[in-house]
């Protein structure tokens, strides 16, 4: 009998998970050459992120932002507000440039979405930039200086009402809401529903109706993508995202400002929030990966780079939670792929201590030679392929470029090649020739 | 006791730093000399930073405490602090890029290094860089930006002073994200600088040379 998923050690749980993402159930292949496409290409990536055997080539993924939608013709736009238009325009992008893997077309959130629920977290084409331009980041405290308690003690009771009612404006009148834990007897079992009676509360409700309509349309075609895919050949490099509990924090709770200056008012407060968030963003990644049938989850890493905090700093505030996670993934058979973006130079003694083949790092601006030398025999390498040579360099220096990161990377294989950064328009042609480039001359003999 | 404010500052020791200030107002001293101390207790901080000994989270406190120690001096200010500035510096994230925490540092430290920065903010439109350079005929421009699509702006914005008649007249550096020399280049800048401190010391440079 099959061992059950409680019962496997984690090696066993992540090639599980290998075996389940390579021989996908229920895909019905468009063809034999697709299907053999689909297991080459899933194969290659297994063999580089274990570092058992060397793969038969390195492979080559690219993780674009928008890009998909301006090599249609599209803005970013056209795309966040007709859903239709989203699929044809990514999958074009993979039959055209044939990376090996597809990441899935959920970048373009749907505007209409965001709209009725008035999302303050982000400005979006029409909605504060410009319908050309990619949707960008408001940084703000949308949890106050003296809400730790409240989120250390009730995480959920934080994320359902008073983290909702901050970032959309249409959900604010569901902050007054009370917690159900009152309703233990007959009496008094209506009275913390009674607010839901009232027009504010009423209307919220009324536009979060109207948004999982939205959201539903949206995930057929999503969710559409993804099926047709792997189909066609391409296998999908993630199941789903999580993120550092320093990122959650810094990044969209308190800001890059309030987190930075907790770290010196309230250190203590600051830490025991990261450890509740720990086992919350294991969860996500380990439910998306099992759900999937995927064992890569993406993890983007902001804030912990080159420059943004000192070693110690790093090492007493970025480090240990992440490495929870970390663990807490690879324990449930879960490859993180890890997007250092920025610098990690100065990090790289330190992330050097994970466990073999568990792992994958995807730098942006790092030093590869230094990146591979630490890694080396530990993590699978990614990335480097800079923004400014796709952008603006010739087609040659792009060329260029991709054979010195196999050279340097690639020896015995371990890396993947991908773009360092999230990516719009870029020059076509320079993409073009990095996957030709790494499909002939990063091929192992 | 001067001392010892510069140091509370600098030490990023912020309930020393707003006691001293509290005593040294309650004493009847001149709220100026306490606002220069403040200054030379960030232009130490300035300094570490540069050094590498402190980081981003150093020099955002850093900012707090001064930002608690000018809101006591503040109400008992009878004249306007005057000092002397290197030059002046028009600054600002360029169209389409709403990115602030890169160009704030690089604000900060060319502040403490003397320097008259007027910050535009973020997501400026080409016109208004052009109207601020001939308003305050700064012989120094910084643009910023994090994401790709500043490639296309910075250009843009460069491109404007040249037909504006002004590019002859500043030394223009980007700085941020994905820049680099190569985007440089493509931009027409005079200078790349790949942090706050090659900020600083450009904006040096083009001084002393002028």
């Amino acid at each position: 009998m099959e061992k059950q998923w409680e019962d496997m050690s984690p090696d066993e749980k992540q090639e599980a998970l290998f075996q389940r993402w390579i021989s996908p159930e229920g895909v019905k292949f468009a063809s034999p050459q697709a299907e053999k496409l689909y297991k080459e290409r899933t194969t290659r990536i297994k063999d580089a992120l274990q570092l058992k055997k060397k793969p038969d080539r390195v492979p080559v993924m690219l993780i674009p932002s928008f890009a998909p939608a301006y090599y249609s013709g599209l803005t970013p736009y056209d795309v966040m507000y007709n859903y239709e238009k989203i699929a044809p325009a990514w999958k074009k992008f993979s039959l055209d440039f044939q990376p090996d893997t597809h990441g899935g077309c959920a970048v373009p959130s749907p505007g209409k979405f965001l709209e009725i629920l008035d999302f303050k977290l982000y400005k979006w084409p029409s909605h504060g930039v410009s319908k050309k331009t990619t949707y960008q980041a408001i940084e703000g405290e949308y949890m106050k200086a003296d809400e730790y308690d409240i989120l250390i003690h009730n995480p959920l009771y934080f994320f359902y009402y008073i983290w909702p009612s901050r970032v959309f404006g249409t959900l604010e009148p569901i902050a007054t809401l009370p917690s159900l834990s009152s309703v233990t007897e007959m009496y008094g079992v209506s009275v913390p529903f009674f607010p839901y009676g009232t027009p504010p509360v009423k209307a919220a409700y009324q536009a979060i109706l109207e948004a999982g309509d939205e959201a539903l349309k949206w995930i057929q075609v999503v969710g559409g993508f993804d099926v047709e895919m792997p189909a066609l050949g391409f296998p999908a490099h993630q199941a789903g995202p999580t993120k550092a509990p320093f990122d959650v924090i810094g990044d969209t709770l308190r800001g890059t400002r309030g987190i930075m200056v907790d770290m010196y008012r309230q250190p203590d407060k600051l830490l025991e929030a990261m450890e509740v968030l720990t086992p919350m963003f294991i969860q996500l990644g380990v439910d998306a990966a099992k759900m999937a049938g995927n064992p890569l989850i993406f993890m983007p890493l902001h804030k912990g780079a080159d420059g943004f905090l000192s070693d110690a700093q790093f090492k007493k505030f970025y480090w240990p939670s992440l490495k929870n996670v970390i663990m807490g993934l690879v324990d449930q058979g879960v490859v993180p792929l890890l997007w250092a973006e920025g610098g990690y130079n100065s990090r790289l003694e330190v992330i050097k201590d994970l466990p073999k083949g568990k792992t994958a790092w995807l730098f942006d601006q790092t030093d590869m030679a230094k990146a591979k030398k630490a890694l080396d025999g530990i993590a699978c390498v990614m990335g480097n392929m800079p923004m400014d040579l796709m952008s603006v360099g010739s087609t040659q220096e792009a060329i260029d470029h991709a054979k010195r990161l196999i050279d340097i990377c690639g020896k015995d294989g371990g890396y993947i090649m991908a773009n360092g950064a999230f990516f719009d328009e870029v020059k076509w042609e320079n993409l073009r020739a990095i996957v030709d480039t790494v499909k002939k001359y990063g091929v192992y003999k | 006791m001067a001392a010892n404010l510069v140091n509370a500052l600098a030490d990023l020791k912020e309930e020393e730093a707003l006691k001293i200030v509290k005593d040294r107002l309650n004493a009847g001293e001149e709220p100026l000399k306490i606002l220069e101390d403040a200054r030379k207790g960030m232009e130490i901080v300035g300094k570490r930073f540069a050094d590498s000994e402190y980081f981003i989270p150093d020099l955002v406190y850093s900012g707090e405490i001064l930002k608690a120690v000018t809101e006591l001096v503040k109400p008992k200010l009878t004249k306007a602090a005057e000092s002397k500035k290197l030059a002046k510096i028009v600054f600002g994230t360029v169209a389409g890029d709403i990115h602030d925490i890169g160009k704030d540092i690089v604000v900060f430290m060319l502040d403490v290094n003397g320097f008259e920065v007027i910050d535009l903010g973020v997501d400026v439109p080409v016109q208004k860089f052009i109207d601020k350079i001939k308003e305050t005929n700064a012989p120094i421009v910084g643009l910023s930006g994090f994401l790709a699509l500043a490639f296309d702006s910075m250009k843009e914005t460069i491109e404007a002073m040249q037909k504006a008649g002004l590019r002859d007249k500043v030394k223009v550096m980007i700085g941020g994200g994905q820049m680099s020399d190569e985007i440089k280049k493509y931009t027409g800048a005079d200078a790349y600088g790949k942090d706050a401190m090659a900020g600083v010391a450009l904006a040096k440079k083009w001084v002393s040379a002028s």
